[in-house]
């Protein structure tokens, strides 16, 4: 099998980068989009040209590592499918592939198609969390959660934090990853406590981080390998507004919401 | 170097209680004064730094990943175990306990196994309290399940992503220590190697995979959290970046390493598809509960499974292993079949594979019931191997899952080097030959979250810790020889890829260092690893430099340590000449072919003393004692 990829080439995080057009005759339709491009850097390296440099680690959907935009969509034409776990079936041969980074100016690109998503980090550490410190806590089941909230937390619990929800959105907002999160933690009693701080802190971080304002688009649970639904920006607006209002305000002055 | 394990003796069932009352304590107000270092940040590292940062340590993390939210530990599927005994099934303390040196085969230490089994009850306790969404019944109590061969229901899980969830669990409580100011997060961050001052562990040299800044780091103590060592056989299920350079680096620095040879092979995995892959992807075992394993009778059938009718199929495990089946331990589920693919009767078109077939299952419970129970594992087999499992049995193979092997440790997770601490997969500890299934997630969390924050401050409060400073000449030594060590892989620009010398270095282990070893094949191996060695440091073409991200230097670094463990694992396995659970050395075989222990002549723990390159490394042995739990074959028949 053949493909022509056009990958974005860019050596630093302030060099301008631009597109490079490779060939590889050596594709092979059970192949993951991550050892195509293997099997292309071999060839690269072997000619003395620098290898394509991509984040990956677990190649099986898990880890959240990996991920960019493969003509225009991220991660590709298959939903619910991380670029790891894309075989190249689902191309036909001879077909030109554009592969480019997440875009977004909370995602700055380091190298390649290698972007810093540190700030997901910031938001969680903002309180994607219950303080809970590792000691002795009461006994597991003498927390009784019935089993369709339980499903619902783990529904939103099983984001990855690849980041493709912010590259499919036109205004590059984190809402979908912030909201999942919060959705997580606040349908279980075990968030119940930092439910309102959880909300307000987080969704401020999300703005300072530079990432933009949901316009209710749904192009990010589109593409969201797991699956995770807006549903859960709904609920982050709802903790948010709510705890907005009740908070005592530090100044009069009105402030956005997600 | 001598070995001494600190079990604590006397009463197995108040040994950990008192140890923690003996070990002595870190004054609240003097522990912001300490300075730790984590290195990994999986359920052993992540947890570890995270609690020591709420005991007001001040701490730094250290993962090579861009987050610590991706370590390897999120891959893990199936489950933990932890005596709870809330199915009333027989389980408690002592089974699981039980279960586990048995399952080990008599090669871990009874009083580590023990504490392990105590902490366990904790772990849920402690995830619960975090928010972890494990599955649940309709009454809302916490659900269980059968996993690995265990008679009794004692599997937490969260979907096919429980290790998913106990990491972000991990990762969370992390995050807000970050965010406290307590710990210090270095992402993108690659120790390659440690400092050893008086005979301490003082710190750490790092490279920034970003600018390629090499640093160094000082501490008061070092807590190595890096994994396992998988990937020296180049397809493994580990991770792609999973590597052993901080644990090959602190063996020779001076830590014993323990067991090297004691690999996991992972009887449910999708079979290898072709030259170019670069992992293999685990089918969690829970599969095992309701598939069905099987061949053709016949040698060479190429008929597809449909065709073949029910008596020309061999359920080989259910046929040898009347009373445990498709449920027997690992190592065995392994062996055999790899037995049956050696006799040609494997499947698919490598014929290195064997059936897994719900169609009995789906009959039974229908398919609705295997979706709910399966579906994501199902979901991701066809998107693999483009093969819908519902209508046709999977395909699966063995492949490299887990290293029981690792840094040789104490009781309390120290290694040889004073100040040096060893926690989950790095380290050798609680799993001896083998590791049942649902027991990594559970050994990772118990080091990190109730292990390590007592021994660590016994440790503290005991040691006579001199300050160092950054211009010590052990320091500037440290970071010298890895400067170097860079400038020389970038030099050679030979001909082959990084990756090439990996896989070839893999193939060797896998044939004769994997499910089954002989004397002559192991030393072959020895001695083609130090050829391709010698060849890597010739001819290997690593292009950039090292002030950008440059990830095939990140890879040349980790693939010339592995050739070093390579040998050493090889070394291990020639002299262990037993078969114990994973282990299994041809020569030492039941004449119906059931690995065969050898209690009198190796019923102890290797530890390989590093003597200097090319230098034969040195053998010790701690014998190990069984007061409670007495030898036996172990039997799944
Ligand atoms: S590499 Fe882990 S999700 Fe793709």
């Amino acid at each position: 099998m053949r493909l022509v990829f056009h990958i974005w080439r860019q050596a630093t995080a302030s060099a301008p980068g631009k597109m490079v057009r490779y060939e590889s005759a050596n594709m092979n339709p059970d192949m993951s989009m991550l050892e195509a491009l293997d099997v292309l850097n071999e060839e690269l390296i072997t000619q003395g040209t620098e290898p394509v440099v991509f984040e990956h680690d677990c190649r099986e959907g898990i880890c959240g590592s990996c991920g960019f935009m493969i003509n225009g969509i991220a991660h590709g034409p298959l939903a619910r499918t991380t670029v790891c776990q894309l075989t190249l079936r689902h191309f036909k041969d001879g077909e030109e592939l554009y592969l480019e980074p997440w875009r977004a100016s909370a995602f700055p690109v380091l190298k390649d198609l290698m972007v810093d998503r540190a700030s997901f980090d910031r938001i969680i550490a903002a309180g994607g969390y219950c303080s809970v410190p590792a000691g002795s806590p009461q006994d597991a089941n003498a927390l009784l959660i019935p089993k369709p909230e339980a499903d619902r937390a783990m529904d939103a619990a099983a984001c990855i934090g690849c980041g493709a929800c912010v590259a499919a959105c036109p205004n590059a907002s984190a809402s979908l990853f912030t909201g999942a999160k919060i959705t997580h933690l606040g349908l279980m009693p075990q968030g119940q406590p930092e439910r309102e701080i959880r909300a307000l802190r987080m969704v401020r971080q999300m703005n300072g981080e530079g990432f933009g304002h949901c316009g209710n688009i749904g192009e990010c649970e589109a593409v969201c390998p797991k699956g995770i639904s807006i549903e859960v920006i709904a609920r982050m607006n709802r903790d948010f507004a709510g705890a907005s209002i009740t908070e005592r305000p530090k100044s009069g002055a009105a402030e956005d919401g997600a | 170097m001598k070995l001494d394990s600190k079990i604590p003796g006397g009463p197995i069932e108040t040994a950990w209680d008192r140890t923690r009352f003996e070990n002595k304590l870190v004054n609240p107000a003097n522990k912001r004064k300490y300075e730790v270092i984590v290195v990994g940040s999986g359920l052993a590292g992540g947890s570890a730094a995270a609690t020591l940062g709420e005991l007001g340590y001040n701490v730094k993390c250290f993962c090579f990943q861009d987050s610590p939210r991706r370590a390897h530990s999120i891959a893990a599927q199936g489950g933990i175990n932890a005596a709870k005994n809330y199915q009333n099934d027989g389980d408690s303390i002592y089974r699981l306990f039980y279960d586990t040196v048995k399952g080990g085969d008599f090669r871990a230490r009874e009083y580590n196994v023990y504490r392990l089994a105590q902490n366990s009850v904790n772990i849920i306790d402690q995830a619960v309290a975090q928010g972890v969404p494990f599955a649940r019944e309709y009454g809302g109590t916490l659900a269980n399940r059968s996993f690995g061969g265990a008679q009794v229901s004692r599997t937490f899980y969260a979907r096919g992503q429980t290790g998913q969830q106990l990491l972000l669990g991990a990762y969370q409580a992390l995050e807000r220590q970050i965010d406290a100011g307590r710990v210090k997060m270095f992402p993108r961050t690659e120790m390659l190697d440690l400092i050893v001052i008086d005979g301490k562990a003082r710190g750490i040299v790092t490279r920034n995979m970003v600018t390629g800044a090499i640093e160094t780091h000082i501490a008061d103590a070092v807590i190595l959290g890096t994994g396992g060592y998988g990937n020296v056989y180049y397809l493994s299920t580990n991770a792609k970046g999973s590597n052993c350079t901080a644990i090959w680096r602190a063996y020779k620095r001076g830590a014993a390493f323990g067991n090297p040879c004691f690999t996991q092979i992972h009887p449910t995995c999708i079979p290898v598809s072709g030259d170019y892959q670069s992992k293999l992807t685990l089918m969690s075992e829970s599969l095992r509960n309701d598939g069905r394993i099987w061949v053709p009778l016949k040698k060479g059938d190429k008929r597809s499974p449909e065709q073949i009718p029910e008596n020309e199929r061999d359920y080989y495990l259910e046929r040898r292993y009347p009373s445990f089946g498709n449920l027997v331990p690992r190592d065995v589920a392994s062996r055999n079949a790899k037995a049956v693919c050696d006799e040609g009767r494997g499947v698919g078109e490598t014929a290195l594979g064997v059936y897994l077939d719900f169609g009995a299952a789906i009959s039974r419970l229908g398919e609705d019931k295997i979706r709910e129970r399966y579906g994501n594992l199902f979901e991701m087999y066809e998107r693999i191997t483009d093969e819908n499992p519902y209508k046709v049995p999977m395909r699966i193979y063995p492949a490299i899952h887990y290293t029981m092997g690792g840094l040789w440790v104490d009781y309390n997770l120290q290694s040889t080097i004073p100040g040096l601490f060893v926690i989950g997969e790095a380290n050798f500890s609680d799993h001896g030959a083998n590791r049942l299934g649902a027991s990594a997630l559970m050994q990772g969390l118990s080091d990190g979250y109730f292990i390590i924050p007592y021994t660590l401050g016994n440790y503290l409060a005991s040691a006579k810790i001199d300050k160092v400073s950054d211009s010590a000449p052990e320091v500037q030594a440290a970071r010298a020889g890895i400067q170097d060590r860079t400038k020389q892989l970038l030099g050679i620009n030979g001909k082959r890829t990084v990756d090439s010398f990996h896989r070839e270095l893999g193939k060797i282990m896998w044939d004769e260092c994997g499910m089954a070893r002989t004397a002559p094949g192991l030393e072959k191996a020895i001695s083609r690893i130090q050829s391709l060695r010698q060849e890597f440091w010739k001819d290997v073409k690593v292009l950039g430099k090292n002030e950008e991200i440059n990830q095939s230097l990140e890879k040349a670094g980790r693939v010339a340590d592995f050739f070093e463990l390579g040998e050493l694992m090889c070394r291990d396995a020639l002299t262990r000449n037993e078969s114990c659970g994973g282990h299994f050395r041809e020569e030492s075989q039941t004449p119906d072919g059931e690995a065969m222990r050898d209690d009198a002549n190796f019923s102890h723990a290797s530890a390989w003393e590093y003597k200097g390159d090319n230098q034969t490394p040195e053998l010790h042995k701690e014998p190990l004692e069984f007061h409670y739990v007495h030898p036996s074959q172990r039997s799944y028949k």
